[in-house]
This record gives structure tokens, sequence and C-alpha cells, in this order.
């Protein structure tokens, strides 16, 4: 087994356009004008208003807020998140989303096995750990958001519960591109679920009539093929170029980038000049798409 | 350049120029060609590990310094030390084993570590806009790689670049400068070789953009006379090291923006 070793080399400048128009830096004045609502990345400092964040400003209307690079998740309603169970408490567990708190999903907004509807009794409280352990991995939807901004999750459609096989990929979230859909079975042969908290799920592709009658709890823990498996490590080392350059991660970059690394092998995707030229493959593809 | 000094009282004259080495000459360079109120080069680069929340890592002439910053997170070991309406802020200091000339295995839990974290903590505190993250963690670690003098200011300048990366809000930059005295004159960015001469020294932290001072130490003894001479000196270091620092964070942001906004 050859193990491959390069020596560091200097990160390239890429060709980079023109500054964005309006960049701050922490503690600069963005605007004295006493008109203006202040959001994310500011404070008032006297009567000027300050950046306390390094990124762009942006401007609607009257609200000004400075977009950083990378944060940790805040949570919108109605996204869909990929989480790992950090502790089982009383009624709830506590899972863990990339974001500054730990996010809630309450006993009661979990489906029961075999799709019941009824009331939480004491007993379903102590079979809680049958459910869901600490260290498994769900899919769900955010319903509501504390007052100290903690996130409250549910798993109240089928197409969430907890994750079985599969690889999970942790990317920035301001990576994930928000879209319609979160969850995609992509035509090479895996499902890929697009976490807006940066978790990315991919495992092999969902049979849509396996998962209605259990719920969402059932693991399907049959041995995984091994071209399945190819594709699947495929899709990571792909994910991962992507997110390295910082390109924007949706279905369609996501399939474009797998058909460019169709010519590697897999384990070469992890070498960072393959990945950079599987990366500007991609990101030419899609500038000729739109442009 | 050697001063043979036969008669043994005669040391007792001219301190400074023991073993032949004169921390300013008289042309007025110093032992590393500097002039007295000159910057060591500053070397900086963000983004280094892709693990943490946010990272940093620079050169100050030979000294190197790494940081690492990760949170806002849920406090994970011990509850007691949650608070209800802000962020705890978390930072500990150490020093690599092959940091100084000789190697010495330096234990976590000792006394000059302790008390740096505790100033580190100190400085952040004031820094870190820990109002919008309640019942949060926030940790940061600085190690020293390679010390040459301005430990803790390019522990604090790493620090700085490390949170701006990781996006946790900060009302301004926090950029830290050392200043000496020596014979009759300023000497601005310490190296190890000056701090063991003996003289008088002390380091200041300071928003730039604000002008406030947010932490200022001094171990040695300096007359009251040429104390404002000596804080100027270091204030306006600390302004040379954020221009440095804030070139460096422009440049870093538009070109990932760039990217970004590429795709």
């Amino acid at each position: 087994m050859a193990v491959h070793i390069t020596l560091p080399e200097s990160r390239k400048k890429s060709a980079v356009p023109d500054a964005p128009k309006h960049l701050v830096t922490p503690g600069d004045v963005i605007t004295t004008d006493t008109g203006y609502m202040r959001g994310h990345g500011t404070y008032m400092d006297d009567d000027k208003l300050k950046a306390s964040l390094a990124g762009v400003v942006e401007r609607v209307n009257k609200l000004i807020c400075v977009q950083p690079l990378k944060t940790r998740y805040n949570g919108e309603i109605g996204d869909v998140v990929v989480g790992r169970v950090t502790e089982v408490g009383q009624r709830r567990w506590r899972v863990d989303v990339n974001s500054r708190l730990d996010a809630v999903l309450m006993l009661s907004a979990v489906n029961l096995p075999g799709g019941e509807l009824r009331r939480r009794s004491a007993e379903d409280e102590l079979m809680m750990r049958e459910y869901l352990q600490e260290g498994d991995l769900i899919s769900a939807e955010v319903q509501a958001i504390f007052h100290d901004g903690a996130l409250s999750l549910h798993t109240r459609s089928l197409k969430y519960g907890k994750l079985s096989q599969g690889v999970m990929v942790q990317v920035s979230p301001s990576l994930v591109k928000r879209r319609k859909t979160h969850f995609h079975n992509l035509p090479c042969g895996a499902s890929v679920i697009l976490g807006n908290n940066g978790y990315v799920w991919v495992s092999p592709t969902i049979n849509d009539e396996k998962t209605e009658s259990s719920g969402g709890y059932e693991q399907d823990l049959e041995p995984v093929p091994s071209t399945d498996r190819e594709v699947i490590a495929r899709l990571r080392n792909c994910i991962l170029a992507l997110a390295t350059h910082k390109l924007l991660l949706y279905d369609t970059s996501v399939l474009y980038a797998y058909e460019a690394s169709r010519q590697h092998q897999v384990k070469d995707l992890l070498q960072p000049d393959i990945a950079e030229k599987v990366a500007d493959d991609t990101r030419q593809r899609l500038q000729m798409e739109s442009g | 350049m050697c001063h043979k000094i036969r008669h043994p009282r005669y040391w007792l004259i001219v301190p400074f120029k023991m073993a032949g080495l004169e921390i300013i000459s008289d042309q007025g360079y110093r032992i590393d060609g500097r002039r007295s109120s000159e910057l060591r080069k500053v070397c900086a680069r963000m983004g280094v590990f892709t693990q943490a929340d946010g990272s940093a890592y620079i050169e100050q002439g030979n000294t190197k310094a790494l940081a690492t910053v990760y949170g806002p997170h849920e406090v994970r070991k011990g509850r007691g030390k949650i608070q209800h309406d802000r962020a705890v802020v978390n930072c500990q200091f150490s020093m690599a084993t092959f940091s100084t000339g000789e190697r010495k295995s330096r234990p976590k839990g000792d006394r000059r570590s302790q008390e740096m974290s505790m100033h580190l903590r100190q400085t952040f505190e004031a820094v870190i806009v820990t109002e919008l993250f309640p019942r949060s963690q926030i940790d940061i670690y600085v190690q020293i790689l390679q010390a040459d003098g301005g430990n803790y200011c390019a522990c604090v300048n790493a620090a700085t670049l490390a949170v701006i990366d990781a996006g946790i809000p900060m009302k301004d930059y926090v950029c830290a400068c050392t200043a000496g005295f020596i014979q009759d004159s300023p000497l601005l960015d310490i190296s190890y070789v000056e701090e063991s001469a003996g003289a008088p020294f002390l380091t200041v932290a300071m928003m730039p953009k604000s002008e406030q001072i947010v932490l200022l130490e001094m171990n040695s003894r300096l007359h009251a006379d040429n104390m404002e001479k000596v804080l100027d000196l270091a204030t306006q270091g600390c302004k040379d090291v954020f221009a440095v620092l804030d070139r460096h964070v422009r440049d870093h942001v538009s070109e990932s923006h760039a990217l970004m906004t590429a795709s």
C-alpha cells in the first residue's frame, strides 16, 4: 500500500474580479445616518452604525446587515436539518445541529412506530431510548425557535426520521443553497439530503414504498452492494471538493461535480490538485448553463 | 564590536553593552537591524484549519502563534458555567515544547499558562459581543510554536484573526504590541534578546479604531517621566499592526466572496 505524501504548496491566488462593493471589518463605521434599522452583524455606538463582523454589507430598504463568510447555523422555520442526538432527556431529545445551541426534538413532535396518533403516555417516555439514542443521526424540520435561539424540531412527515446507512459530510452552512426541496434522488444511484445546517447525508437510493409502514424508525441494515458504496464514496469526495473551493451546494452542482469526477479514481479526488480541477470544471459548466 | 571591560567595577556603568551585544548601536540600529520605532515583519493567514469554526496563524518576526476558535456552541462540560444572558469565553494558552531555545516540557496547568489564559480571556470578553449568545460557550485556543519575544501580542493578534474568521461579532479588532525603554530611547516590538537584557518594557492591547486600551501589562520598573513616551510608541505600534491585519482580512474576505458568488 503506497502512502501519498505531498510537500506544502503555497495557495494560488485565484483570478479574482474586483472587490465587492461594500466590504467592512469589525469596528468600521457603516453609516452615520440614524434612519436605518440595524440587522445582524452591526451595533450602535453613539450615533454611528458600526459593523461587528467582516463581510459584505447588505441593504434591504431601511435594514442594514452584514453577511459574514461563515458562521454557525442560524435556524429558520421550515428548514430541513440533519442532526445528531446528544442527549435523551425528559420528554425530549437534544440534537446537535451545528448551531450555537443544541436543538430540541420533543417527544410529541415525532411519529410513533406504526403511525399511531395518540397522546404520549409515561410508557412512551420510558421507551424514548428505544426510538433514538445518543449518537443517532436524524433528519428533521425546524418547527419553531425558542426565545434564546434554540431550535425546536419535528419529524412529523414520513420522509424525516432516523437515518440508517450512509455517509455524513460536514460543510459550512453558508454553502448550502436554499431550494424548494433538500431531498434529492440523484440519477447516479444515490440519495442526498442537503441539510440547511451544513450537514449533508449521502445514502443509497431510498425506495419510497419501504418507509411508509415503519413510520421512520426502522433502520435498513442490509448490506449495501459495493457499486452503491462506490457511488456514495465518490459523491462524498465531490461534495468535499466543492466545499473546499467554496462552491454553493445544490443538486445540480453536486451532479455536475460527480460527472466531472468520473475520469478519476475515487480516492484520487482527495488530492488537492484533482479536487481543484473537479471544482473548476463544475464552476465552468455552471457558468455556461447560466450565462 | 566587542568591548572588553577589564575592571569589574565598570560593568555597572555600562549595563547594556554586556558581552559585546549592544541593544542599540551608535548609528541607531538594533540587533536585528531595525530602527527603534520599527515593527517586526508581520505575516498572517486566516482559515488554516477547516475543522475549526475559525483559525489563524501569525508570524511576528520569529515569533509564531497559531489560534483556533470553536463556537459559539452549547456548553458541554460543567453546567455550572452557563450564563443566562451572555456567552462564556474560554481561553487556553500553551507553548509548544520546541518553542524556546531549550526543549522544555510545559504542563498545561502551570502558573504562566494560566495567567496568560486569564489575560486572554479578559481581553476577549471585553471585545466579543457576548450578549448575543446567551447560554453558549466560545473556546479560543492559542499555541506558541516559536517564542522570540512578544508572545502575548502574537497570541492576541492571532486570536483576533481567528475570531473574525469564525464569524463571531466583535466591537473592534484587538491588536497588541510591546514597547521598551533602553538607553534613553523607547523601542518598539521587543524581541527575546532585548527582553532578556533586562530593559523595562510594557505590553499594550488596544482597540485601534476606538483607541481604547483593553489590557496593559508591565512587570518591570519604569520612571514615570518616560511612561508617556513608551505608551505612545506602543499605541502607535498597535495601530501599525492593525493596518497589516486589516489589509489581510479584507483580501481574504473579498477573495472568498468572489469564489462563492462566482458559481
